[in-house]
């Protein structure tokens, strides 16, 4: 499969595999939207790490998934950008403001426990 | 290939992700194309060279579509002005009736290669 997703406590871990076709985002967003409603979910880590080209399309695709998911209630995070994707976003100058990131899973937990300790249920 | 011609990092992954943006647009704009790369040589450099073509609808206006707020149907920019960063050399031709043309280059200078070299040589 493309994306492999698990349940860490009230947490999903999302790890895209291979390059997605445009199908596979779509059906990955429709997924991640739904399983936060499914399980509670409060926060979900995304690893892009087998992702070698981070290009408009697949940032334009994150972004979307962070929003709608952030619609249900729950915060993404961001892991495996490569220093030379980083580096090659970065250049081409993507819009990157809705992305929220961090280094590594260890990282990422922290910054959603974080997050969704500030969440007093207004929801932002 | 990339690799081979002796670029370094990130450079590869530069080129990767402008080649990724240019065959989006190619199948979003014109269903199908050509991507040609190109190893060419100059006299104090080596280069990779990508030549894009597809027999689509033509940019009408070219100096917009390389301007940052430039976006082409569904909102979907066209990505152009962000592969054009990503390369040394850009160049892009259209019409209407006949399609269009992006040839875009990386360079390498040689002199810098054979430095890489030697830093290699002095580890080993």
């Amino acid at each position: 499969m493309a994306v492999a997703i698990l349940k860490q406590a009230d947490y999903l871990i999302a790890s895209i595999q291979s390059d997605l076709s445009d199908t596979e985002v779509e059906e990955l967003r429709d997924e991640l939207t739904e399983l936060v409603g499914v399980h509670r979910i409060r926060g979900i880590v995304i690893d892009v790490a087998a992702l070698d080209v981070i290009d408009s399309f697949v940032t334009r695709a994150l972004c979307a998934i962070v929003l709608s998911v952030r619609l249900r209630g729950a915060h993404t995070v961001i892991v495996g950008i490569s220093p030379d994707v980083a580096i090659a976003m970065v250049q081409f100058r993507l819009n990157l403001e809705p992305l929220r990131v961090a280094l590594d899973l260890d990282e990422a937990t922290a910054l959603l426990d974080g997050l969704t300790r500030g969440d007093h249920g207004d929801g932002r | 290939m990339a690799e081979r011609l002796g670029f370094l990092r990130p450079d590869p992954t530069l080129i990767a992700t402008a080649i990724s943006e240019i065959a989006r647009n190619i199948v979003v704009h014109a269903g199908r194309g050509e991507i040609v790369l190109e190893a060419v040589q100059e006299r104090d450099r080596d280069g990779l060279r990508v030549v894009a073509t597809d027999a689509g609808p033509g940019i009408s206006d070219v100096p917009a579509a390389l301007r940052d707020d430039y976006s082409a149907r569904d909102g979907l920019g066209l990505g152009l002005p962000g592969a054009r960063r990503l390369m040394d050399d850009f160049r892009l031709e259209s019409d209407t009736a006949t399609g269009t043309t992006v040839t875009m280059t990386k360079w390498r200078y040689r002199d810098e290669l054979a430095l890489a070299r030697a830093r290699r040589r002095h580890r080993d």
